[in-house]
């Protein structure tokens, strides 16, 4: 479809997927892990995206601008475990179409 | 040992308003939460975020809901075991059940409802080489007794809530307080955030940020922590105790050991009747279950509660007819002997 965009996820098993994400469903990085069932439901997304849990840590491989950190998301990975300068919380970014071929790895779970 | 009709493990809002669909049906209940405090995920995570997807209400937030639930089933008297967690199950030969929490407590019931939603709450144990051993040798994850620490050297770890309360109340009770933050940002109530700094500013915690603990030395016991400040190389601190508090996750724990059917990380159930597992008498309802088509809602927990508790009614009073009543017409008996009902239209002629 015209308005997904096509971008590398890789699992916390070391595999990668390339997947075709939606760009008009208002969806976050979090979800679309959730819509393609690529970590098992219940460890991901716990928070249900409030930016409160790390589940959704991921670590960005490529060098897109993505939306700045706020105040909760930086607060959040400043308590979480496995966090790399290139870290982020899945479920602050938004999924836009100026993201076609973002790479991202999964951060281990907690 | 407690006894009760139905045994609710997870005091979350679908355990919540089991108590009063069980209670029209005049079953009685008890919850166990892992937690201090009623309410689950709601009161823990976000009792202060709102929920727009309570039928009813355009907006209410997630910790004025469980206040709301709490009212609603408190005349049908639920008891509670809160801050333990249910640990094993055992079938007994007239077909009820014993919980045994991890402290011990024993409740009986013939009817058992897994209201769990993601597990018991957790404490998030950093990664540290070898923290499993000094753990209840120094390393503690949650205050269960400050008196342990009066005269002693403590080190937190942490930048929320919890770390900046404990720091406080410790430094009044501990011979020396270290708190260590990666940011130099604290997330915490504003009057905890003050507090802290005025603590440390008459010299009563220490505050080392941005840095981690990054190890663990000692021989039997906890005797110093390291401490890396970002950029620098690692320090030594002589302390008696190391509380890292990160918060909490959940985790379904024991329950995925109860013979029970999982898949997803959630307990399956039987959707097309009555919300029961594999187990009979055990049945699953809110966020822990799974079914074809589930979904994670608050609002989808009430109505597998309600059709739930028509189930136990069966289990409890074995071949006895039941038929549904409206709390309109028929009012609420509570088990405290309160009545609610509907006012009368009064009859009466008009001259």
């Amino acid at each position: 479809m015209d308005q997904d965009i096509q971008i590398k996820i890789t699992d916390r098993d070391g595999t990668s997927h390339a997947i075709a994400a939606p760009t008009d469903m208002a969806l976050n990085i979090m979800e679309v892990v959730r819509l393609y069932e690529l970590a098992p439901e219940g460890t991901i997304g716990i928070c249900g995206g409030m930016a409160m849990c790390a589940s959704c840590q991921c670590y960005v491989l490529t060098d897109h601008s993505l939306r700045e950190m706020q105040d909760e998301e930086e607060a959040m990975l400043s308590e979480a475990f496995n966090v790399k300068p290139n870290s982020r919380l899945g479920c602050q970014i938004q999924i836009t179409p100026e993201m076609e071929g973002l790479e991202i790895e999964l951060a281990p779970e907690d | 040992m407690i006894e009760t009709d139905i045994l609710i493990i997870g005091a979350g809002p679908t355990g919540l308003f089991t108590v009063f669909e069980a209670g029209l049906l005049k079953m009685k209940c008890h919850l166990i939460d892992a937690l201090p405090q009623a309410g689950g995920q709601c009161s823990e995570i976000y009792p202060k975020k709102p929920i727009y997807d309570i039928p009813a209400y355009p907006e209410i937030l997630a910790g004025d809901l469980t206040e709301k639930l709490m009212e609603q089933c408190k005349q049908f008297e639920p008891g509670f075991t809160l801050g333990e967690r249910a640990e094993t199950i055992e079938k007994q030969a007239d077909g009820s059940f014993i919980v045994t929490t991890n402290k011990g407590t024993q409740h009986k019931a013939p009817v058992v409802a897994i209201a769990g939603g993601l597990g018991s709450f957790e404490p998030r144990k950093p990664q540290l080489d070898a923290i499993a051993f000094y753990e209840d040798k120094g390393v503690a994850y949650m205050i269960k007794d400050p008196e342990v620490y009066r005269h002693k050297k403590v080190v937190i770890s942490g930048g929320g809530d919890s770390a900046l309360d404990w720091s406080i109340f410790l430094s009044e009770v501990a011979s020396e307080v270290t708190l260590i933050h990666r940011r130099n940002e604290f997330r915490g109530a504003l009057d905890s955030v003050d507090k802290v700094q005025e603590l440390k500013d008459k010299g009563k915690i220490n505050i080392i940020t941005p840095a981690e603990v990054t190890g663990l030395i000692g021989k039997n016991k906890l005797e110093a922590i390291e401490v890396t400040k970002s950029g620098e190389s690692p320090v030594r601190i002589e302390t008696d105790s190391f509380i890292p508090l990160f918060g909490l996750s959940p985790k379904l724990g024991p329950i995925a050991d109860w013979g029970l059917e999982i898949e997803k990380n959630a307990i399956k159930v039987n959707n097309a009747l009555d919300y029961q597992t594999n187990i009979p008498g055990i049945f699953a309802i809110g966020d822990v279950n799974t079914y074809p088509g589930k979904l994670k809602l608050i609002l989808c927990g009430f109505h597998e509660a309600t059709l739930m508790c028509q189930a136990a009614y069966q289990i409890i009073n074995p071949g006895k007819r039941y038929v549904l009543k409206y709390t309109t017409v028929s009012g609420i008996d509570g088990f405290d002997g309160t009545r609610k009902e509907a006012p009368k239209a009064v009859v009466k002629s008009i001259n």
